[in-house]
């Protein structure tokens, strides 16, 4: 019988495997962007199968606001990483440092 | 047993693909695992009787935010190789930090099973009306108690969308293609911008 803990521990692996992705693709930042799209599909699982396990609808809802920031998310990141290539022409986050922050 | 059978099917999937997004030396072959990925995700929820969660997450990520990230991993000109270098000085620490958040995980999960947090039960202001499609519930209950917080997601859509136009819009010297000139938007008047025309049977209407 499944059980929320599964859904749990299968959102819980998805979770660090973003993180570690973020980790190990330190220079590329088109592989950080999908780790991080990773992250946040593990958070709406976590949502959607709280939601269906306690017999609430919020989770769902929620789970849907979560997408639409996640799909603005990528496209900002996108569309910054589009001009900083134009910009530089590589678009290691290394070289990142002109705002010496 | 078949859901049994679907959830390990699914579960293994959605973890294996994420495992190679994050591995595949090649970001186009990281993209098609991440929309691998996407699809067993959404089973997973479909298991569950989330369908209208599982639906949206096929359309928007696999049709639009996957699609996004393979347009831009095939119109940037990028050496990949190079951006590799790091991956084996980096995989030491990250399999430290990865260990560490799984142990706090695993413990959070060993608690929650333990019971030592009282969870609450839900109200029943939000569950599900019996004989309802998930689809008509959810609905229901996001056009009433929730609208304007769906409201302000459109708004975030909507500077998200300008946000990346404005951001990507190339300007250049001279070339104002595309660009708004104001006053001379405003000087524009009726009688310079229209004509007025009897155009007769049969024929055309030459400008």
């Amino acid at each position: 019988m499944i059980g929320i803990e599964h859904y749990i521990v299968v959102s819980a692996i998805l979770f660090v495997l973003g993180v570690l992705g973020i980790f190990l693709n330190r220079k590329n930042i088109i592989v950080i962007l999908m780790a991080i799209e990773l992250i946040l599909l593990a958070v709406n699982i976590n949502m959607v199968a709280f939601s269906a396990f306690l017999n609430d609808l919020t989770g769902q809802i929620f789970a849907m606001f979560i997408l639409a920031v996640a799909a603005s998310e990528a496209a900002i990141g996108l569309a910054i990483l589009v001009i900083y290539f134009r910009g530089r022409g590589t678009i290691a986050v290394d070289d990142v440092n002109r705002m010496k922050g | 047993m078949i859901q049994t059978i679907a959830f390990y099917l699914f579960a293994v999937l959605v973890i294996a693909s994420a495992v190679m997004v994050i591995m595949s030396r090649n970001p186009v072959h990281s993209v098609l695992w991440l929309i691998l990925a996407f699809f067993n995700a959404a089973g997973l929820m479909v298991l569950v009787g989330a369908e209208f969660i599982a639906m949206l997450l096929v359309i928007v990520y696999v049709g639009a935010v996957a699609v996004l990230f393979l347009f831009v991993v095939m119109m940037l000109d990028i050496d990949f190789a190079e951006l590799r270098a790091g991956f084996i000085k980096n995989f030491p620490l990250g399999i430290a930090i990865a260990l560490v958040l799984l142990a706090e995980l695993v413990l959070g999960i060993g608690a929650y099973r333990a019971g030592a947090i009282a969870l609450g039960t839900p109200d029943g202001m939000a569950a599900p009306i019996v004989g309802v499609s998930n689809t008509e519930a959810l609905g229901a209950l996001l056009y009433s108690d929730y609208i304007f917080l769906f409201e302000a997601t459109g708004l975030v859509l909507l500077v998200a969308m300008i946000g990346a136009i404005v951001l990507t819009h190339r300007k250049t010297a001279g070339d104002h293609r595309g660009q708004q000139d104001i006053a001379k938007q405003n000087r524009r008047n009726p009688n310079e911008a229209t004509v007025m025309k009897r155009p007769t049977v049969g024929e055309g209407v030459e400008l």
